[in-house]
């Protein structure tokens, strides 16, 4: 019961605090309208959107919950209010979900977004509804894991964002968003399987149009060994960093 | 119930060989103020660090309340409370929400939290700024919420670490007041200062720490008094002048076991190792004319038996700290 008390407010004053301030939620909105707009221009006229759709939604959850993990972690850090969530008689494991829960939450915001406009206005089908929100949700979690991971190993909040991107642009070119992992040179796919968000994007094209390169099922057990691996890896640099 | 709430023992801490605090042993008693003195570098942080489960412990052991919670300090968690020496509350969050979730951390419900804000901001007479931002307080009014917020959950040990350091006057003597009134109340409080004569007048038993290792334990009077190698007076009397000066020459010879000098035209310190006695003094000041207006004893500080302990002049130490 007190390990929920804490957990729940843990996770409502990063709402409060980061996730729905306005420029935040303004930025979630925005920002997959530009990736539209973009495919837009870029196509001149009217483009297939269920091509771009994984895309644009996989693109707005990995840079919106990296994003804020620089914020939320390394900022918190910096100041040392994180020192007085270390110093709460909670387990780690537990504290570390609570900061994380925040930002899967906005993940899945930011997806939203692109999602409703692809289907109300786009008129873009969805072959597998289920799938699309499992694959958003897995999406979610490793994208923010991936940020946990870059906000633990950075002491300021320029340097998380500087290292996000260093693993947020190759990134897009290697994961199969706008070109299928099977068409990239040989040389580079290995690169593209070890990256987890290359099996979120494949669960993505599937349940919006059918098409994957991996069974769903391995993709899922992938994501999910993933999810583990990160978590457990920057729990350790928690603990072996901050509590030194 | 044991006497002592928290007993170390040969704690000690390295970093890549470096040796920051080397096997120290010492026990803080129930509700009293343990003092932890030292200057910049001791070792006083990372003792606390490894006290509050902030930093790994190299070897030794720590014992809370008699259970040996060396490698399992989080049990311990919920018996301390932590004012760390820079104010670390969330700058977007009122006073009021800071102390709510402070109090969440800890598990307590939403009620009881709510009332024991209420009841801190009271006492610490934050009602004003209660629902401001914590960006919008004074450092002195941080200082004040940050100590509140480590007393949300009634901890039965509190480690405050520099409570007063850069903060006005009037906040520092309401501090020092609220650690009185805390301590009279049963609250066991673990004090780091440079000001040693706030030590000198707030704890029971104070440590001195230098270099990772404690020089000295004691009771505030037992270290007083040991340092005490003579017995010194002061007296004040009406100004004189200058010619006034052959009546330093004058005591000397009346009372050569006595050592006089003039501190300025109106006071005479007379040191001895022996017990001095003050009325022949005064009846031959005052046969040289000299109108006395008091003669007190002048008793060795905590600051003495510091730098007899130490080596370490205080004023340096005050400067380290500021500069820091």
């Amino acid at each position: 019961m007190k390990s929920t008390i804490a957990f729940w407010n843990i996770l409502h004053k990063d709402m409060k605090n980061y996730y729905l301030k306005p420029p935040n939620i303004s930025w979630g909105i925005i920002f997959p309208f530009a990736w539209m707009l973009m495919m837009f221009v870029k196509t001149k006229s009217a483009f297939n959107i269920e091509e771009v759709f994984p895309g644009i939604v996989a693109m707005s959850i990995l840079f919106g919950t990296t994003s804020m993990l620089a914020v939320t972690i390394t900022f918190e850090r910096k100041s040392r209010s994180f020192e007085r969530l270390l110093l709460a008689p909670i387990k780690t494991e537990l504290l570390v979900l609570a900061k994380i829960t925040g930002a899967i939450l906005f993940g899945i915001f930011n997806s939203l977004v692109p999602v409703l406009i692809s289907i109300l206005y786009f008129k873009a089908g969805v072959a597998n509804w289920v799938m699309l929100f499992v694959g958003i949700i897995f999406l979610s979690v490793i994208s923010t894991l991936l940020g946990l991971f870059i906000s633990v190993s950075a002491k300021e909040v320029f340097e998380a964002q500087t290292y996000s991107n260093f693993f947020r642009f190759p990134m897009i070119f290697l994961c199969g968003l706008f070109v299928p992992v099977a068409a990239l040179p040989v040389i580079i796919q290995p690169l593209s399987y070890i990256l987890p968000v290359t099996y979120g994007v494949d669960v993505l094209h599937y349940a919006i149009s059918g098409t994957n390169f991996m069974p769903i099922s391995f993709n899922l057990l992938l994501l999910t060994v993933f999810s583990f691996i990160l978590f457990y890896i920057s729990l350790y640099n928690i603990k072996r960093k901050w509590i030194i | 119930m044991t006497k002592n709430i928290l007993e170390v023992q040969d704690l000690k801490k390295s970093y890549n060989g470096f040796v920051a605090v080397d096997r120290i042993s010492f026990n803080v008693k129930r509700a009293e103020i343990f003092g932890f003195l030292g200057p910049n570098g001791a070792g006083k942080t990372t003792t606390i660090n490894m006290l509050i489960g902030m930093a790994k412990v190299t070897s030794g052991k720590i014992f809370y309340n008699g259970t040996d919670l060396t490698n399992n300090i989080k049990k311990a968690q919920e018996m301390i409370g932590v004012v760390p020496d820079e104010s670390n509350l969330y700058d977007e969050m009122s006073g009021f929400d800071n102390l709510c979730f402070c109090g969440a951390l800890y598990g307590m419900s939403k009620k009881d939290r709510q009332n024991t804000a209420h009841e801190l901001i009271d006492v610490f007479q934050l009602s004003e700024v209660s629902d401001k931002k914590f960006k919008a307080y004074s450092k002195g009014m941080k200082r004040k919420l940050t100590i509140a917020a480590a007393l949300i959950h009634t901890p039965e040990i509190l480690f405050l670490d520099e409570p007063t350091s850069g903060i006005d006057v009037a906040n520092v003597r309401q501090i020092r007041r609220l650690i009185k009134k805390l301590n009279e109340n049963g609250t066991t409080i673990f004090l780091t200062t440079h000001y040693i004569e706030e030590a000198e007048r707030l704890c029971h038993r104070v440590a001195f720490i230098n270099n990772g290792e404690i020089i000295k334990t004691g009771s505030v009077d037992y270290l007083v008094n040991e340092s005490r190698v003579t017995n010194s007076i002061e007296v004040r009397f009406e100004p004189v002048n200058e010619a006034k000066n052959n009546l330093l020459q004058n005591l000397q010879l009346q009372f050569p076991d006595l050592d006089c000098f003039l501190v300025n035209n109106d006071t005479i310190k007379i040191s001895s190792t022996k017990t001095i006695d003050i009325a022949p003094v005064i009846s031959s000041l005052s046969k040289e004319g000299l109108i006395i207006y008091e003669a007190r004893l002048i008793k060795p500080s905590l600051e003495d038996a510091f730098v007899k302990a130490t080596g370490i002049e205080i004023n340096l130490m005050k400067k380290e700290k500021e500069n820091k």
